[in-house]
């Protein structure tokens, strides 16, 4: 078998091969919810209403896809250049450390806003750092990205774990490794009073809005994308590959720390080592199934998240294991990554 | 089985077609090969010869038709197959790994690779066998990545060989090689052709088409328009065939040559794994001159082409443009010193593939105004310079916004010519600019360079055919193993004496130093 590259695809491939694969991921997922004994229907009527079947069902899905949106936009960001960023997980946790350090007294009685200004803006610096000593090895020393960056989400959980039992450890939390709790005025506040929605979210819309700006009509956008697609023809048009480069990486730490801070500042209140159960990596998911594209990161970001919010409420429910998301996840990742490869090109028996 | 030798059909194409989309690429051809022959397949780029040889190899399902080898029909789209009935294929671009030896290319795909190794000495012997019955030197132990094209060619050859090839097509072969090389390839053909293999020779190059083939198809727009006996014909006739229409080649008028506009002085560069660097090289290119660079492939062609390019700083001598000494070594000071660069690999390093064309005409000028204000891309101002350059140079293709992987080889390099001479550069950089294209696309490209140095420009034209170079130069160096020549003034040289320098004689430092 090969493939063969359609010039112009049709709208029935267009769309209806991305349609084909999520139904392939329901029929797996009703096979799986057969499996443990349920009502496959009934399961995934659960999962939907669990994700989006009241006011409360989309709002804490949307709450979900907020660190997800950061992170997904981080590995967008960063792919796009073929920067191979696998450490959201640890630009996450710096800006969520730097949060919690600023945010519990740090900087004093500045107004809310600007207490919030300040702790989102360090944030991003600190994750920024962690992904530029990975860039910096790659583009002095050529030491492949994928290998430090993701040895840096063991080394910051390693960190992490040690303050939340050492310095940072909340005197007044009973033992528990969690850090002290943010003051008000370092808490994102929510959209809109009573509704369980905090400002992250339109955080997370603002920035997806901002980089697909970036990318598309800045100078630097077009020298991240002419970097990715052929380094050598961007170095050969004297591009600063090795600048770009390194101002991608800051960018892409700045919005996986951007998940950190929301986290901490919108939901949780305080940093525990559970405070990201695998954003980053998620994040690859999202990124990958938006096809980079910044924009397309919401919708998949949302996408995701609703399948753990549903899947969570599911199981609560009907008593089928959660690790039918994850199982959902990785099988509409694979189907729709082979769909949308598939609008481009043909198969071709032999 | 024939009866006579001469006569033995091995392969047989028979109504082959195949469409994309409302494309025909090829409409209902039908030949055959003969034991022992080597015939031509002509065509212009977008005849249809790459699409047919394509189907036969497996690569493509032909939509009609079949395929016949020794007598037994060859089941579509299965390289393999292929390969197994003794159908070996030399693609236009090579299909190496730069990583591995020429040992381990030879070797990959033939087994698995733990009894490759175990059987690595018979293996060798054979490879130093067919080296030497068929004057195919290469060393067996040289990484692929640090080989010549010609060179790698060799290999590409030996690795059809050692599987037991009986019919070899080679694709384009010559559009790679020096006029050496190409005698060297032609001995090899011979000595295959010799033993009984049969070739198929896909070339628009109509002086080699006639010098080894016995037989010449010409495909036109798909169809395959005459099927004619080599000494039956001639070049004139098989043009008028190819391009349906009669050519003629830009001439060059006598010009007096202005100012020197890059002086380089005693420049050396450094090595670079096996690619030669420059030893101590003095050139002078003027106004109004082009001067052309013949020489092996290989020989500091590339180390020359990257310095004046701005990407590799020399470690010793002296670099004027003008009258004021360069400084800075990077592409963008040499763009900004008018130095413009047309690339030896168009697809590698001359475009951004899945890029537009109107991304593609601002690569080199983006950080300027008015195509980028304050860090803001002014996408109008981008789409402005792509037409004018569609337009002025000629470039066929659906628009600025279409995706330049779908335009032909010709029609890239028109737009990397219009990108290079549109900001009216004083020194232009022309490495092996009309590699691979068909004889239109040559002409316009040659007319172009002509007009610049008509313009006042200075040219430097890199090539590694000779015909080009005598055909197009006011004045001609020769380089080898990183040194230059002295310049030698237009007709004062035959090929054959600059074949001599070619070859290494008169150069400094060598046993034949004058």
């Amino acid at each position: 078998m090969r493939l063969e590259p359609i010039a112009n695809p049709s709208a029935l491939r267009l769309f209806g091969l991305p349609t084909a694969a999520l139904a392939l991921t329901v029929v797996i997922a009703s096979l799986l919810a057969l499996l443990a004994g349920a009502d496959p229907l009934a399961t995934l009527g659960l999962i939907l209403k669990g994700a989006a079947g009241s006011k409360f069902a989309i709002l804490e899905t949307l709450n979900r896809a907020t660190p997800l949106i950061f992170t997904g936009l981080a590995v967008a960001v960063a792919f796009r250049a073929r920067l191979w960023n696998i450490g959201a997980e640890a630009q996450l946790y710096a800006g969520a450390v730097v949060t919690v350090i600023l945010g519990t007294g740090a900087l004093g009685a500045l107004p809310s806003i600007l207490t919030i200004l300040i702790i989102a803006l360090a944030a991003m610096l600190a994750g920024a750092l962690v992904l530029l000593g990975p860039v910096l090895l790659k583009t002095r020393a050529g030491v492949d990205e994928v290998v430090t960056t993701l040895l840096f989400n063991f080394i910051m959980l390693l960190f992490i774990s040690y303050l939340l039992e050492g310095p940072m450890k909340d005197p007044t939390g009973m033992g528990w490794p969690k850090s002290a709790s943010l003051d008000k005025a370092a808490r994102l506040p929510r959209i809109v009073e009573g509704l369980r929605l905090h400002w992250g979210f339109a955080l997370a819309l603002i920035a997806a809005g901002l980089v697909w700006v970036l990318q598309t009509r800045t100078t630097l956008g077009f020298e991240i994308r002419a970097v990715g697609q052929n380094i050598e023809a961007a170095r050969f048009a004297g591009m600063p590959v090795d600048r770009v480069l390194v101002k991608t990486a800051l960018l892409s730490g700045g919005l996986a720390a951007l998940a950190g801070f929301s986290e901490v500042a919108g939901l949780k209140g305080n940093l525990t080592l559970d405070l990201s159960p695998g954003f980053g990596y998620t994040g690859i998911i999202v990124a990958m199934l938006a096809l980079l594209n910044p924009l397309g990161v919401v919708v998949t970001a949302i996408f995701v998240a609703g399948v753990f919010v549903g899947a969570d409420s599911m199981s609560r429910a009907a008593g089928v294991p959660t690790y039918i998301a994850d199982i959902l996840l990785a099988t509409s990742l694979l189907t729709m990554v082979l769909a949308l490869r598939l609008t481009r090109a043909r198969l071709r028996r032999r | 089985m024939g009866v006579d030798n001469g006569a033995e059909v091995v392969l047989r194409l028979d109504r082959i077609t195949k469409r994309f989309g409302p494309l025909t690429a090829n409409d209902a051809i039908s030949f055959d090969l003969n034991r022992g022959e080597v015939i031509g397949l002509l065509g212009e780029n977008g005849a249809g010869k790459t699409t047919l040889m394509n189907i036969l190899f497996g690569h493509y399902t032909a939509d009609e038709g079949g395929v016949e080898v020794f007598g037994a029909p060859l089941p579509p789209g299965n390289p393999r197959a292929a390969l197994a009935a003794g159908v070996g294929m030399v693609h236009q671009h090579f299909t190496l790994a730069d990583n591995l030896t020429v040992l381990e290319n030879i070797l990959l795909g033939t087994g698995s690779l733990l009894s490759a190794r175990l059987n690595a000495r018979a293996a060798r012997a054979r490879v130093r066998d067919l080296s030497r019955d068929f004057g195919l030197a290469v060393h067996p132990d040289a990484k692929v990545g640090t080989l010549s094209v010609g060179e790698r060619q060799r290999v590409e050859i030996l690795k059809a060989l050692y599987r037991d090839a009986r019919i070899l097509i080679l694709d384009e072969p010559t559009a790679v090689l020096t006029p050496q090389e190409t005698t060297a390839l032609f001995e090899t053909l011979r000595k295959a052709v010799a033993r009984g293999l049969s070739v198929i020779f896909i070339s628009h190059k109509l002086g080699e088409v006639m010098a080894i083939t016995s037989r010449v198809l010409v495909l036109r727009h798909g169809r395959l328009v005459g099927e004619v006996e080599t000494a039956a014909t001639d070049r004139h006739r098989l043009a008028a065939m190819m391009v349906g229409a009669e050519v003629t080649a830009p001439k060059l008028a006598e010009r007096v040559a202005g100012p020197a506009l890059l002086t380089l002085a005693g420049v050396s560069t450094p090595d670079r794994g096996n690619a030669t660097g420059l030893k101590s090289v003095d050139l002078v290119l003027r106004a109004g001159q082009i001067t052309g660079l013949a020489g092996v492939s290989g020989n500091g062609q590339a180390a020359l082409a990257a310095l004046i390019g701005g990407l590799e700083e020399p470690v010793a001598g002296t670099m004027e443009l003008g009258n004021h000494r360069a400084a800075q070594w990077s592409p963008r000071a040499a763009l900004g010193a008018g130095i413009a660069r047309i690339p030896e690999d168009r697809h590698k390093t001359g475009v951004i593939a899945d890029f537009t064309l109107a991304e593609n005409a601002v690569l080199e000028c983006y950080a300027r105004a008015p195509y980028s204000n304050r860090g803001w891309m002014d996408w109008r101002a981008a789409d402005g310079l792509a037409r004018k350059i569609i337009n002025t140079y000629d470039v066929r293709c659906p628009g600025p916004h279409a995706r330049i992987r779908l335009l032909s080889g010709g029609n890239m390099q028109k737009l990397i010519l219009g990108r290079a001479l549109d900001p009216g550069p004083e020194v232009i950089l022309a490495n092996q600019p009309v590699r691979g294209l068909d004889i239109g696309a040559v002409n316009f490209v040659h007319s172009q360079l002509i007009a610049a140095r008509d313009g006042g420009a200075a040219v430097l034209l890199i090539s590694e055919d000779l015909d080009e170079i005598m055909a197009l130069s006011d004045v001609i160096h020769v380089i080898y193993e990183g040194q230059v020549s002295p310049e030698f003034p237009r007709q004062s040289k035959t090929p054959a004496e600059l074949g001599v320098w070619m070859a290494g004689q008169g150069f400094q430092g060598g046993e034949h130093a004058a």
